[in-house]
């Protein structure tokens, strides 16, 4: 698994950890009332649990394993890839943060995860091809 | 395919159906005037089954299908257990499916009949399910690395 794809993976575990933790929060109160205030935690649980968890951890596999150009040994453009991890990470604490922040917070959070979408799509789309083998399209293994 | 990942992904597409039916319930209710509102609690009843459905596709489906994936194509932990702790992994079956039942159960039953004990049922839902997200991410670190 390459460097990058730990990054994600890992990054995904995490919130998967703290979506479980306040969605737990949320319907342990919804069936126990123990503290209202726990409702606020709603938004940052869907987010982590959307975006941290499910998406970050289909970004992490799609850059490990989708093909690969010059015989396998290349990923194309990783610097794109790397952006968008990190704009990812950023919109999802952002729109997290939202409820209790000015309403530019989620907006800009939003904006940071249409352009880790776009920045990842840009890295991912010429690996979207025909294989033959190992990771290696039919054009690439004649080269 | 190792035994687990086959339990994961066929129970996951047992959700998917689940989830669907729970889908097309709500939305048959306002188009076939489904008797839910003489029931006293019924309106309550019905808006309970969006968590469900939202869970039983999310937790039920995508999360379960993950995890069955994830434990049969990460990295391997190490030459003797390739797979980490098979006894975490299996935790991580069992906890999650009990937890979810317990709230597609409890769930409706919670808002039909609320402050007469099936609120447990949803506490007990919420610890299971931690605990199954817990032993997966335990069991599933060590299997984040390079080889």
């Amino acid at each position: 698994m390459p460097r990058l794809s730990r990054w994600f993976v890992r990054a995904a575990l995490l919130y998967q950890l703290l979506g479980f933790s306040f969605g737990g929060l949320i319907l342990f109160h919804k069936g126990v009332p123990f503290y209202a205030e726990v409702w606020r935690l709603l938004p940052a649980h869907i987010e982590f649990m959307l975006f941290g968890w499910t998406a970050q951890l289909a970004m992490g596999v799609a850059f490990w394993i989708l093909p690969r150009f010059g015989g396998g040994a290349s990923r194309g453009n990783e610097k794109a890839a790397w952006l968008a991890f990190a704009l990812i990470n950023a919109g999802v604490w952002l729109v997290a943060i939202g409820p209790v922040a000015p309403a530019w917070v989620t907006a800009l959070g939003r904006l940071c995860e249409l352009a880790a979408a776009a920045s990842f799509g840009a890295h991912l789309w010429p690996r979207i091809k025909p294989v033959n083998g190992f990771g290696t399209s039919r054009r690439e293994s004649v080269r | 395919m190792p035994p687990l990942t086959r339990w994961f992904v066929k129970t996951g597409l047992v959700y998917l159906v689940a989830a669907l039916m729970v889908g097309t319930l709500i939305a048959a209710q306002s188009v076939l005037e489904l008797p839910f509102d003489k029931l006293k609690a019924g309106p309550a009843a019905v808006a309970a089954l969006g968590p469900v459905y939202f869970h039983l596709l999310m937790l039920g489906w995508v999360t379960q299908l993950i995890f069955g994936v994830a434990y049969w194509l990460f990295p391997t932990y190490s030459k003797e257990k390739p797979r980490g702790s098979e006894r975490l992994a299996r935790a991580t079956y069992g906890l999650l499916n009990v937890g979810l039942v317990l709230r597609v159960i409890g769930e409706p039953a919670n808002a039909l009949q609320p402050q007469t004990g099936w609120g447990w049922l949803l506490a007990s839902s919420a610890i299971l399910q931690w605990l199954a997200g817990l032993c997966f991410v335990l069991n599933t670190w060590g299997r984040i690395k390079g080889k």
